[in-house]
Parts: structure tokens; sequence; C-alpha cells
């Protein structure tokens, strides 16, 4: 659906923010790029959708070259920007039908009902942009994104400054978005979004792509997490009964680490178990800690054996 | 042709003037009022005719242009320009849209503004001295070629520009001096010789000229030689903003 060649940017500053970089993303999946600041995610997406010019290399999207057919490639895109920049004075279902206009499709206020209706923006719909929160904003411009019925969307860091709540809603947008056939491409520092959303993948840094990956593999290699318990009393060994958790004891026996994926297990959570084997083994213990390797640990395992 | 963007761009704008309409239209009645005051009845007292034409019917086409070129540059750079400011110009380059239709939404929607100034302009023009238009086809085509051109210009600022101060600069610092020197207020024929040569480098005095000819039938320029320097313009301006859009200038890094 989305085709990346050879794609290098270095901008007028002479930074050189993409390095050749090669992507193809498959119609009807969602793909994370995940990438610290300044890696070039922004970059490569305002490329692909015509904001930045490339300095060499393709793309196509949907097999349109995104210059010399530009017409058939941008309509078929749909982008919400990571900067919250809306019109300040129009009203939300003003500006909703703008943008269907300007992609060139006729007016259809059922469809645009349904979008609002959609991101409980409906309410709101004659309400003027200035008067709504940043998490409304943030839906308006998903909103405007998917007013002309786009077959991908990019969403460039759709949950940043975005509370619990909003997160989840977006997460079930996108997840309708994609049973209806649309491909998907997100952005996000966060390893938890990625895993919670995406097929596939991307890590980008300093402007190469390092690795592209199926998430549930990517995940079994990278997500390692941590549970560290702490115990009421000293224990002089693992015992036996708990043999099968491949746990670590600390050396003043005080301190008990399990290690464990999370590629989703199926059936019962392993922590469950494992505590309620703790109390059986007689084991008591004052606190729980769990850790997740971050995306900066995972960053520093990546980067480390190349240099 | 994406006529469905041209349409909606426009449609956005002219949203956008009717929720000022208001202000955009009282101001420049009351400062064409004012002028009136104060060129109409105190110059106009000890001048009473230029070439036949009565002083205060004589100065109209001139302020005409005058509000016609502040609004047209104005409107049309502010509408460019703010997008541009606030970041929701992504919408429009990320759009299935040649840049010749982003053009014509903007500029468009700038020039109707501005002809429908004008010709407000001079319906209280009327108010005040009796108006006659000879030759009113005449003056619908340089009233629409004007607000067009320099709608196109005020695009290339708003382009251009990188704060607030330069969307103002040229309107100040060139245009509004060139119109109050471009034969607004008289006749070239009253200027000494020497002045009345360098006036003739000033581009504004053709069309005042020309757009002064199609009311009363007199002209300091041949009518034909006012057009074509009208039109030379508009190619001009045309050219720039496609070179802009082809290499992206100011709008694409
Ligand atoms: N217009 C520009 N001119 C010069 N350099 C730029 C421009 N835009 C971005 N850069 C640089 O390019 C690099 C990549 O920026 P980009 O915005 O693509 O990063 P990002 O991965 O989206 O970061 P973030 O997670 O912070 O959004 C950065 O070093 C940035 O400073
Ligand atoms: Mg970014």
């Amino acid at each position: 659906m989305v085709s990346v060649r050879h794609l290098s940017k270095t901008y007028a500053s002479g930074h050189s923010a993409l390095k050749n970089i090669n992507l193809e993303i498959a119609r009807g999946e969602i793909f994370a790029l995940l990438g610290p600041n300044g890696a070039g995610k922004t970059t490569l997406i305002s490329i692909i959708c015509g904001l930045v010019n490339a300095s060499a290399g393709e793309v196509r999207v949907a097999g349109h070259h995104i210059v010399t057919d530009y017409r058939a490639a941008r309509a078929c895109i749909g982008l919400v920007p990571q900067e919250l920049a809306t019109e300040s004075f129009e009203t939300v279902v003003d500006a909703v039908s703008f943008s269907r206009g300007l992609f060139g499709k006729a007016a259809n206020p059922a469809y645009i009902e349904q979008v609002l209706k959609s991101l409980s923006l409906w309410e709101k719909r004659d309400a003027r942009i200035m008067t709504l929160s940043g998490g409304m904003k943030r839906r308006l411009l998903i909103a405007k994104a998917l007013s002309h019925e786009p077959e991908v969307l990019f969403l460039d860091e759709p949950t940043a400054g975005v509370d619990v709540e909003l997160r989840r809603d977006m997460w079930r947008l996108v997840r309708g978005l994609k049973a209806q056939g649309t491909t998907i491409i997100l952005t996000t520092h966060y390893i938890e979004e990625a895993e919670e959303m995406a097929d596939r993948v991307g890590v980008i840094n300093r402007g190469e792509i390092i690795l592209v990956e199926e998430k549930a593999a990517l995940m079994r290699k990278l997500g390692q997490k941590q549970l560290a318990i702490e115990l009421s009393a000293p224990l002089a060994a693992v015992p036996e009964a708990l043999s099968s958790y491949h746990l670590a004891l600390s050396g003043d026996g005080l301190h008990l680490t399990y290690s464990y994926g999370v590629d989703g297990a199926v059936g019962e959570p392993p922590i469950a178990r494992l505590l309620a084997d703790l109390s059986a083994a007689g084991i008591a213990f004052d606190d729980l800690r769990t850790a997740q390797s971050s995306l900066e640990d995972i960053f520093v395992s990546l980067v480390r054996p190349q240099s | 042709m994406n006529l469905q963007a041209i349409r909606a761009i426009y449609a956005f704008e002219m949203a956008r003037t009717k929720r000022t309409l208001l202000q955009s239209v009282v101001s420049p009645v009351i400062s064409t009022s004012l002028y009136f005051v104060v060129f109409g009845s105190a110059i106009g007292a000890r001048m009473t005719q230029v070439e036949h034409v009565p002083y205060g019917a004589f100065i109209v086409p001139g302020l005409m242009m005058l509000t016609l070129l502040t609004q047209s540059i104005s409107n049309a750079s502010f509408a460019i320009y703010f997008p541009r400011f606030t970041g929701t110009i992504y919408e429009v380059l990320s759009a299935p849209v040649s840049p010749f239709e982003i053009m014509c939404g903007y500029v468009g929607a700038a020039a109707t503004k501005s002809v429908l100034l004008g010709l407000i302009i001079l319906a209280t023009a009327a108010l005040f001295v009796p108006m006659e238009v000879r030759h009113p086809f005449w003056m619908l085509a340089f009233l629409v070629l004007t607000a067009v051109t320099f709608s196109l210009f005020g695009f290339i600022i708003g382009i251009w520009a990188d704060g607030f101060e330069r969307l103002q600069l040229i309107p100040m610092l060139i245009v509004t001096p060139l119109t109050f020197l471009g034969g607004t207020f008289y006749s070239l024929d009253m200027l000494p010789p020497v002045w009345r040569t360098v006036t003739l480098f000033n581009p504004v005095v053709y069309l005042i000229s020309g757009f002064r000819w199609s009311f009363f039938g007199l002209s300091d320029v041949a009518v034909g030689v006012s057009f074509a320097m009208t039109t030379g313009f508009l190619l001009a301006c045309l050219l720039i903003v496609s070179w802009m859009f082809r290499t992206g200038y100011r709008l694409k890094s």
C-alpha cells in the first residue's frame, strides 16, 4: 500500500534526517513507527504526505508515485499531524466539511455525522474550534483526516498529551478502522502503544530504520518484564516448589526477581499463579514492583551491536 | 481540475469575510467619506473642476483604486499567511490540489471581496457627488483585473512573509505611497514636466488612468497602455507564484 524506496532527506540546514529508508507497508495493516525525539518519524510521514520534498528516493502510495501522480496518491491519504494545528473561528462541522471538499469529494452530511459521532464530537458540531479542549481538537484533526474516507491513515503521535480514557478511545477507533480495511501508520514513543495496536513495528533512530518486525516476535525478543518481590524474611534458596519459574534470588536473600515475556501468553497470567504458589510455599512478602524494558533500553540494545 | 477543492477554499475564505463583514465594510466606507470631506470639500472648494469633471467625482476612481489595491493585498496575503502561521496549511498542502487550484481559491475570494468593496465605495461616493460611468463594461473589467492582479501580488507577499511585520511592509512602504503619488487626487497635467516624467515610472498611474477613463472618458496615458501594463503585472505575478509552488518556496522544506 505504501512503498518507500531508498528515501533520503537532508534539510537545508544540512541535517540529514532520513538515510536510505526502505519500507513496504501492506494493505490493511497497522504499522507502528517507534523512535526517540528527532529520529525522523515526522519527516518520513511528511514526505509521504507531500509536506516535505524528498532529497532522493521514491515513494508510492497505492501504486501512485507521490510526485508525478500526486493527485491519485494524496487522495488515498488521511493525515493527523503531530502538532495541534486547527482553525479557530470555524465550527467543527464546517472544518470537517472543508477537509472533505479539499480532497475533491462531494458533500456527504450523513458520513460527516457518522465520523463526528464516532469521535464523540457530534454534540460539539456547531461549537467554534477555539472553544474545544486539547483532546477534542485532536479528535477533530482525526475527523478531518477521515472526512474523505482515506485508504491510508497516518497518525503522528496520536496519543501524545492525551488522557488514558481518550487513549483507549483512540485505540478502539483505530481497530475499528482496521476492521474496515484502512491501512494505518502511527508513530509513537510508547512501546506499550505499539504493543497494543500494531501488527508490525518499525524502529527508527537517527534517520535509519534499524529494525522492522512482526510485533509478536519483537515483543518476545525485547519486551521482557521483571517482577521484583521484596520478601518479609530472607530465604536461603528458592524452594523446590517454585523451580519452574526461573526465579533469581538476591545475595541477601530478601529479593526475588521473576522475568517473564509479554507476548500475551494464553491462559492464566503467570504472575497470579506465582503469587498463589508463593503463599502456598509459606513465603510472605512486603512489596511488589514490575518493570518493563523501556524504549530507551531497547534502543540501547538495538544500537549497541551495530556501533 | 479539483473543482470541489477550489470551491471549498473559496467558500471557507468567503465565510471568513462574512464573519468580519462589518469591519471589512465599515472601515473603507468611513475612510472614503473622510477623503471626501478632506479632499473633496477642502480642495474641491478651490479647484472645482479637472478637465470639466467636478473635482469630487474626479477623485472617486483613484479612491476606489486605493482601497482596491490595499484591500486586495492585505486580504490575500493574510489569507495565505495565517494558515502558514498557525500550521493549518498542512491540510491544503497534503490535499490532491494543484498550486493553480489553491491560488484560484484564495485569490478568487480575496478579489471578490475587493470588488465588492470597490462597488460599495462607488455607492458611498454617489451619495456625495453625482457619478457617471461612461464605459461600465470597462469599469468592471479594470475593477476585476486590478482586484485579481493585486490579490495575486498579496498572495505572493503572504507566502514570502515570515512575520506579521513583513506582511504590512510592502503595502505600507510601497503601495500606499505609489497610489497617493499615482494621480488619485490630481491629473498628471497639473504636474511640472519633470515630475510628470518621473510619475510615468509609477505603475499605479496606469491603473488609475485607465480606470478613470472608464468613468469620464479622459486619461493621462492611453487606455491600451493601461490595460497592457495591468495585464503584464498579472502575468509577472502568475510566473512568480508558479515558481514558488514548483520549488516549494517557504511552503515546503
Ligand atoms: N524544517 C526542518 N529544517 C531543518 N531540520 C529539521 C526540520 N524539521 C525537522 N528537522 C530535523 O530533522 C530531524 C528529524 O525530525 P523529525 O521531526 O522527523 O523527528 P521525529 O522523529 O518526528 O521526532 P519527535 O518524536 O520529536 O516528533 C530532527 O533532528 C529535526 O531537528
Ligand atoms: Mg515527530
